[in-house]
């Protein structure tokens, strides 16, 4: 007769050693780390990316603020909605039509596009219209290399842009704004500088959420003038629509640069909120680009034009 | 359900949503905007609890379950708590105390007007939940506690006009605040015809 208790415990209950000694690592894996695995799955390190422009003064923000907490309304209208549903949208193949009012319209392969010109990194300050801001370093070229390509015609008063529409996406009554999304610049907006035609960030592929592949960074404008997911390139005469303008002109305007004495009817615009910190700070005219960019808007009533 | 247990269980429910965003905040579990989490989240349950609130007398009748009243000054306590919260969150987060900038929001910003309005409506109702302001009231106490409808409507309106172009959440709010009044409407009409009806009778009895 065996005469014997049963353990308490069964042997395969028993944690194996890589995981009760690596607990708080497991349980990130579990759950919020999964999350940010996803992002770095179509995530590529970009190589021989030279340096660029460096907003002085600023501290870079950690990558998750800037990936997981933004907008794109076409991937649901929560901060934190683009990392858990933009994960959908196909970004290879992907061809941007450059065309319009030029002499050489052109589709562009994503990845010649990319070849356009040298790639450089920038490190820019980002302003939401909701008054939270962010210092993130992107990966692009300046526009203007891709309009001087194209070569544009005199006429050429404006660059619209488009963003990729599809079945990944809200509609445009879920999200209460027009899809496909629609931007524009006037022409020396796009031909300054300072406008980044951006592929990536943080020596990385742009992630989905943050508008992969190609998008538009504006540093002196706010942050939804920042076309994610880009399609289309126009050039034309006239200014063109522009999504949020569409949808409430009281609140947004054509030219949408940071300006804290023009306030918005839900913001003040006087004060930011940078991510990871606990006071405000003020906001700055044209976010601190005002030496490079405010002769752009020499003699224009910007309470007008805002 | 008249068990006094089933009234703990309530509290600590009620309780555990303030619960979960300090322990968010202290393990800095609430994303790269902390304070946005936190006002959103407070908002967010002075809404739930508000409509809750006002769910349960037409639940007292359609569940027959006419002891639900026991949570109803309760549930109504945590409302105006979240409330405070969110207040609190505005007042010391997002305007550091500053007299100038919370003035200038409330006067400029409609949906902090609804916000403060509502908050406003919650106050005096707070304060005459307890027993002894029931009974100094009498009658004008019910009539005082309408406020309810008010400031449940100020918040959803709050909420609406913050919202950017996606009215899909505050629109539901929206409809649950209409089914809750319109119980209520369908229910004083009856309540109405029937007195109505009675007068009738009553004319006929006199009549004949």
């Amino acid at each position: 007769m065996l005469i014997q208790r049963a353990p308490e415990f069964r042997w395969s209950q028993i944690s194996p050693k890589e995981v009760y000694v690596n607990r708080r690592r497991f349980f990130a894996a579990a759950t919020g780390g999964l999350l940010l695995s996803a992002v770095d799955v179509c995530a590529q390190k970009l190589e021989g990316v030279k340096k660029g422009f460096v907003t002085p003064g600023e501290k870079i923000n950690p990558k998750e603020d800037s990936t997981t907490y933004n907008n794109f309304y076409e991937y649901g209208t929560g901060k934190g909605d683009p990392v858990r549903n933009a994960g959908k949208l196909k970004t290879r193949p992907w061809t941007v039509s450059v065309e319009g009012l030029c002499a050489k319209p052109k589709k562009f392969d994503i990845d010649s596009l990319m070849k356009v010109s040298a790639l450089e990194e920038r490190v820019y300050r980002m302003r939401c219209v909701e008054a939270w801001s962010v210092v993130v370093p992107w990966i692009g070229y300046s526009l203007s290399e891709l309009l001087k390509a194209v070569e544009p015609a005199a006429k050429a008063k404006y660059v619209a842009f488009e963003t990729a529409y599809d079945g990944t996406m809200l509609r445009s009554n879920q999200a209460g704004i027009e899809f496909p999304y629609r931007e524009g610049l006037r022409m020396d907006e796009a031909m300054h500088p300072l406008t980044l035609l951006t592929f990536g960030m943080y020596g990385e592929t742009l992630p989905n959420q943050n508008g992969a592949p190609v998008r538009m960074i504006i540093p002196w404008k706010y942050g939804f003038k920042g076309i994610k997911s880009i399609v289309k390139i126009k050039l034309v005469e006239n200014e063109p629509p522009c999504t949020w303008k569409v949808m409430n002109g009281r609140e947004y305007g054509f030219y949408s640069n940071v300006n804290p004495e023009v306030d918005h009817p839900r913001w003040s615009q006087a004060n930011e909120r940078r991510l990871g910190e606990f006071f405000k700070r003020k906001t700055l005219m044209f976010n601190g680009y005002g030496d490079q960019v405010a002769s752009l808007y020499a003699g224009m009533d910007l309470k007008k034009f805002y | 359900m008249r068990r006094k247990w089933t009234k703990v269980a309530v509290w600590v429910a009620c309780l555990t949503p303030a619960l979960w965003l300090a322990y968010g905040a202290f393990t800095n579990n609430l994303g790269p905007n902390p304070i946005e989490a936190i006002t959103r989240g407070t908002g967010d349950w002075t809404l739930r609890f508000l409509l809750t609130t006002l769910a349960i007398t037409p639940a007292r009748r359609l569940l027959k379950q006419p002891e639900l009243i026991r949570f109803r000054r309760m549930l109504g306590l945590w409302a105006f708590f979240y409330a405070s919260l969110h207040l609190m969150t505005w007042v010391w987060l997002d305007k550091f105390f500053d007299p100038a900038e919370m003035w200038a929001d409330v006067v400029k910003r409609r949906f902090v007007t609804a916000g403060m309005a509502g908050f406003l409506c919650l106050l005096p109702l707070a304060i005459t939940s307890t027993k002894g302001w029931i009974r100094r009231l009498g009658k004008s106490w019910q009539r005082l506690h309408r406020l309810s409808y008010v400031a449940a409507a100020a918040g959803v309106v709050h909420y609406w006009w913050l919202v950017k172009s996606d009215v899909r959440l505050p629109a539901t709010y929206g409809l649950i605040l209409l089914a809750l009044l319109g119980l209520r409407l369908v229910k004083a009409r009856a309540a109405a015809s029937k007195s109505i009806g009675i007068d009738c009778r009553q004319t006929a009895d006199k009549v004949r």
